[in-house]
């Protein structure tokens, strides 16, 4: 489990984002005595959306919009994959 | 090496203001950032240049070196050196060249010839790609032959500077993904290592094609027994097999043989069907005397 409060001190971010993000159902906190933490499989995409937010100015929809967009490209490049394995049976004469 | 125009590199022109370049580098990274594009390569170099060029232009100290030098970028260091030299007359110093110091962890960054002969090796702030926590992810591919790729075995990969030894399962497919946790480059300020991910490419074999689990293969089959029947050998994975032709088979009969494919991913003993094509092969370079007993059997057959 990561820190909440950790984590955006060493990012130099407010908390206020994370919140936000959880808000929007982006990421799933955890509520302890000592404050919100995040499960640390949660972590890469916690710091994809830092990136976005901070490095390229998206907010929290359209952090949102983007994941989705993303997922769809990645379903689509796997059945791209399938598919020119499914040609390459007939390619070649054979 | 040849020099790169920053500005260009970010569309814009040198009396861009701090707060013109900040925008233009966000414009372009949210088209080209690797977070953006998934297994693009070409954008992952596009995105490289655009940081680099962000990286000298949105510091004032290195903007003003890239400004003063620009095209005459091969000077600079001699120029600095003179430069030094002038200022710390009556001092003593140990032939310090002026292009170090700018520090910082710079693994995982890429910057080109040009930028390091300006700025130095590891002249780059390292203010996105540095870890701050979570330790980046490393991407690397593994290349398997098909019969490799058939049997579970083992192979040791080299990565910051351990041997870290995998077992490859029997029956992994081409551009399957697996992930090592904590084996990529390690974290910042207590975070966690990143995570080493495998891609795997299975190459194609000259005797067999795969789809999924199964294996297609083509079987040249002579004229004769494909006309009267007869009986060949095949190599499989996993040992010979012997065919039957059946009498009068066709050219491009397809023969099915359960279990004889690929081995599954992660079960053991089980293995998809090996699709055998049977390819009639005519004769050729025919002796007068075949010729004489196929224009027979011509004859014959047209009367049936």
């Amino acid at each position: 489990m990561i820190s909440i409060t950790h984590y955006c001190t060493i990012h130099n971010i407010d908390t206020s984002f994370i919140h936000a993000l959880a808000d929007e159902g982006l990421i799933v906190l955890t509520i302890a005595t000592d404050g919100p933490f995040i499960e640390e499989e949660q972590l890469p995409d916690l710091e994809s959306y830092t990136r976005w937010h901070y490095e390229m100015g998206v907010n929290t929809e359209g952090i949102d919009v983007i994941r989705h967009l993303l997922d769809r490209i990645r379903n689509m490049q796997g059945e791209m994959h399938n598919l020119r394995m499914r040609l390459n049976l007939y390619e070649n004469g054979d | 090496m040849a020099f790169i125009d920053y500005y260009k590199v970010l569309g814009l022109d040198k009396t861009a203001s701090a707060d013109d370049i900040k925008k233009a580098y966000r414009k372009l990274a949210r088209k080209h950032h690797p977070d953006m594009n998934p297994n693009d390569k070409e954008a992952n170099l596009k995105f490289q240049q655009i940081n680099e060029a962000n990286e000298v232009l949105s510091d004032p100290d290195k903007r003003k070196k890239y400004d003063e030098y620009g095209e005459n970028w091969k000077h600079a260091e001699q120029f600095e050196h003179a430069k030094q030299q002038q200022q710390q007359q009556g001092y003593t110093y140990g032939g310090q060249t002026g292009f170090e110091g700018f520090g910082g962890d710079f693994s995982g960054e890429h910057f080109s010839d040009f930028f390091e002969s300006l700025f130095g090796r590891g002249g780059g702030s390292g203010r996105r790609s540095q870890a701050k926590y979570r330790g980046q992810d490393y991407q690397a591919e593994l290349h398997l032959g098909l019969r490799e790729a058939a049997t579970t075995h083992q192979h040791t990969l080299k990565v910051n500077d351990q041997n870290v030894r995998i077992t490859i399962p029997a029956g992994i497919a081409n551009g399957q993904v697996i992930k090592l946790k904590g084996h990529g480059a390690p974290g910042g300020n207590g975070g966690p290592a990143g995570d080493l991910y495998i891609t795997f490419i299975v190459e194609d074999d000259e005797h067999f094609k795969r789809s999924g689990d199964d294996l297609y293969a083509n079987v040249d089959v002579d004229l004769y027994a494909a006309l009267l029947g007869g009986e060949i050998t095949f190599d499989t994975l996993n040992g010979k097999v012997k065919l039957k032709v059946k009498p009068e088979t066709q050219n491009g009969t397809k023969v099915r043989l359960k279990g004889k494919g690929f081995p599954k991913y992660k079960k053991e003993g089980e293995a998809g069907d090996l699709i055998i094509t049977y390819n009639v092969i005519l004769p050729t370079g025919l002796s007068e005397k075949e010729k004489e007993l196929i224009r027979e059997l011509a004859s014959v057959s047209s009367k049936n």
